[in-house]
């Protein structure tokens, strides 16, 4: 499952890389000879309403997902590992703050948390990536904090302390090698989720502005031909369940491998 | 205890929606009547809103404005925000219910059936359905729903919300199928590992001893103490429901909250934004509430 799900990332990598090579035509291309045709030899996966070609911007597409999904996790990525693990090393009031902060995030879905700070920024992509880094870090900074916890009733921990390491050096060289496992796993579910959430950002208006090939804004400008077009938004929609499956596959497998309970 | 720790959450609440709003761009008075109004109009509804005082005086205002349910107006409509939500309100806790009961039958059938055979094909649809619950875009499976059993099939209306209770549950079907493949997964999960835990404890030992039947054990002790770890996790599920509804109710064009936060956010009527973002987090607190009264009901260890 997890070479599965490593094979499936690595190829959307690939595609990703060497798209122009892999595209039939130019995404961005109106043709209105060509419009609303069904897949075909000319056109594998049809054409949307101007004519443009469903597969090119497909294949397009995943570069925008990919730079989302990889990009989006970095934030929330850094500054929950720092606060989770400075809280749950140290403990005490630091503690007490950190987690009042992210007890007040709990009751807000996160989806409709996200979209409300979009709201106050304005649509497109760079606000989504700051509603991310406001929002996003909290589930790293519980799961590091509860690692942290853990980690520094450990003897090497106490250990390091006796020989009078600083606290800084033991954070760093000590405390996050060994919470790093869990974390890794969950930044498999978190690009998944990224690439998912800033999807719908785009079919919702609030992302990636059209004509981006981008598979959020396509399946959004193919709804209103779903009963006649249905392929300007099911190949999009295929092509994120393939490339989230394959991150939620590594994540699965690592679990697995790491013995971690999700 | 619970319900005094709920008071800190809330002050924490309304400090996020209301700096939601401070940090929303423009003037919000001159958003609300329109660049033709008078400076004295300006001026007297931006002291009702406390808008020229100080940050924390402002807050101050905006709390007590809330209390008393005055959640500002709607730039669009040109009404209370408080009459928009409880009209769209009703709609999405509809649409929440109906979806948790929807998901309670497959949830116990697939959890129950992994217990009790385990490393079975049970397990594998579980891990199955928690990939693709993680990896299938709601929209875009909201989209085909529609499309097949709505268009294809003809079996259900795709879009609205009805007239009467039943044309309710048959509109909102679609809607609520599509969010479930979110919601099952993850409480498959815990029901499964709570029965687990309580399959292996000494009062099943006891039970057989007693001469009691294996349904009857599993019907009378494993399942009831197995479903309050699950029942901890309703404000959870509420809360992923009530983010997908606002995806959902936009592809299925139901008239209830998320469709009203999405045109809101469109149309920048900032300050439906900031009350509907309010009223999801409200029943989210709410439902976590209640869960601890319930679980206080079901077993007396749990104090609220």
């Amino acid at each position: 499952m997890f070479v599965t799900g490593l094979a499936l990332v690595l190829v959307w990598c690939l595609i990703a890389l060497v798209a122009p090579w892999l595209a039939t035509h130019d995404p961005y291309a109106i043709d209105f000879v060509a419009t609303l045709k069904p897949p075909g030899a000319a056109h594998w996966f049809g054409t949307d309403n101007v004519g443009r070609d469903t597969y090119s911007r497909v294949v397009y597409g995943s570069r925008l997902a990919l730079y989302i999904g990889l990009l989006g996790v970095i934030a929330p990525l850094v500054i929950g590992m720092t606060v989770g693990l400075t809280a749950g090393y140290f403990g005490g009031w630091v503690d007490t703050i950190a987690m009042r902060l992210v007890d007040i995030t709990v009751p807000f879905p996160f989806f409709v948390l996200v979209l409300s700070i979009v709201a106050v920024l304005g649509p497109g992509i760079e606000n989504y990536f700051i509603a991310l880094a406001l929002v996003g870090w909290v589930g790293y900074a519980r799961l590091a904090r509860s690692e942290a916890m853990v980690l520094r009733q450990a003897e090497f921990v106490l250990a390091a302390r006796t020989m009078g390491f600083s606290h800084r050096y033991i954070l760093l060289r000590h405390i996050l090698p060994n919470a790093l496992s869990p974390i890794v796993v969950y930044v498999m579910t978190d690009v998944t989720l990224v690439i998912l959430f800033g999807a719908a950002l785009g079919f919702l208006g609030m992302g990636v502005s059209p004509p981006a090939a981008e598979w959020g804004v396509m399946i959004a400008e193919g709804q209103s031909y779903i009963s006649t077009a249905w392929w300007i938004s099911f190949f999009p929609g295929l092509a994120m369940v393939l490339i989230g499956v394959g991150f939620a596959l590594i994540g699965d497998g690592l679990a697995r491998m790491l013995r971690i309970e999700r | 205890m619970r319900l005094l720790q709920a008071v800190p959450v809330l002050f924490g609440v309304s400090i996020i929606t209301f700096a939601l709003m401070v940090a929303t761009p423009g003037d919000p008075i001159r958003l609300l009547v329109g660049d033709h109004a008078s400076p004295e109009t300006v001026a007297a509804l931006r002291d009702q809103y406390g808008l020229d005082a100080p940050i924390h005086v402002q807050y101050l205002k905006y709390i007590t404005n809330l209390a008393t349910g005055d959640l500002g107006k709607s730039l669009r409509y040109r009404v209370p925000v408080s009459q928009l939500i409880a009209q769209h309100y009703p709609v999405t806790l509809f649409l929440v219910l109906y979806t948790i009961v929807l998901t309670l039958p497959p949830v116990f059938a697939l959890s129950v059936w992994s217990a009790k055979r385990q490393n079975g094909p049970a397990d594998q649809i579980i891990r199955l359905l928690g990939v693709l619950g993680l990896a299938v875009p709601v929209f875009w499976l909201a989209l085909l729903l529609a499309r097949f059993f709505g268009v294809t099939l003809g079996w259900f209306p795709v879009s609205g919300f009805g007239a009467t209770i039943p044309a309710h549950f048959l509109h909102l079907f679609l809607p609520a199928l599509s969010t479930m493949i979110w919601v099952v997964p993850i409480l498959v999960r815990t029901l499964r590992s709570a029965l687990l835990d309580e399959m292996n404890r000494d009062y099943v030992l006891t039970g057989m001893a007693k001469g009691l039947g294996e349904r009857q054990i599993f019907r009378k002790h494993i399942l009831p103490n197995s479903i309050l770890p699950t029942l901890n996790l309703f404000a959870v599920i509420v809360a992923y429901l009530l983010g997908g509804s606002v995806i959902v109710e936009t592809v299925y064009a139901v008239p209830g909250m998320g469709k009203l936060m999405v045109e809101s956010i469109l149309a920048r009527d900032y300050f439906v934004v900031q009350g509907a973002t309010l009223v999801f987090a409200m029943t989210t607190i709410l439902v976590m509430l209640a869960v601890d009264v319930v679980s206080a009901l079901i077993d007396p260890r749990v104090t609220p």
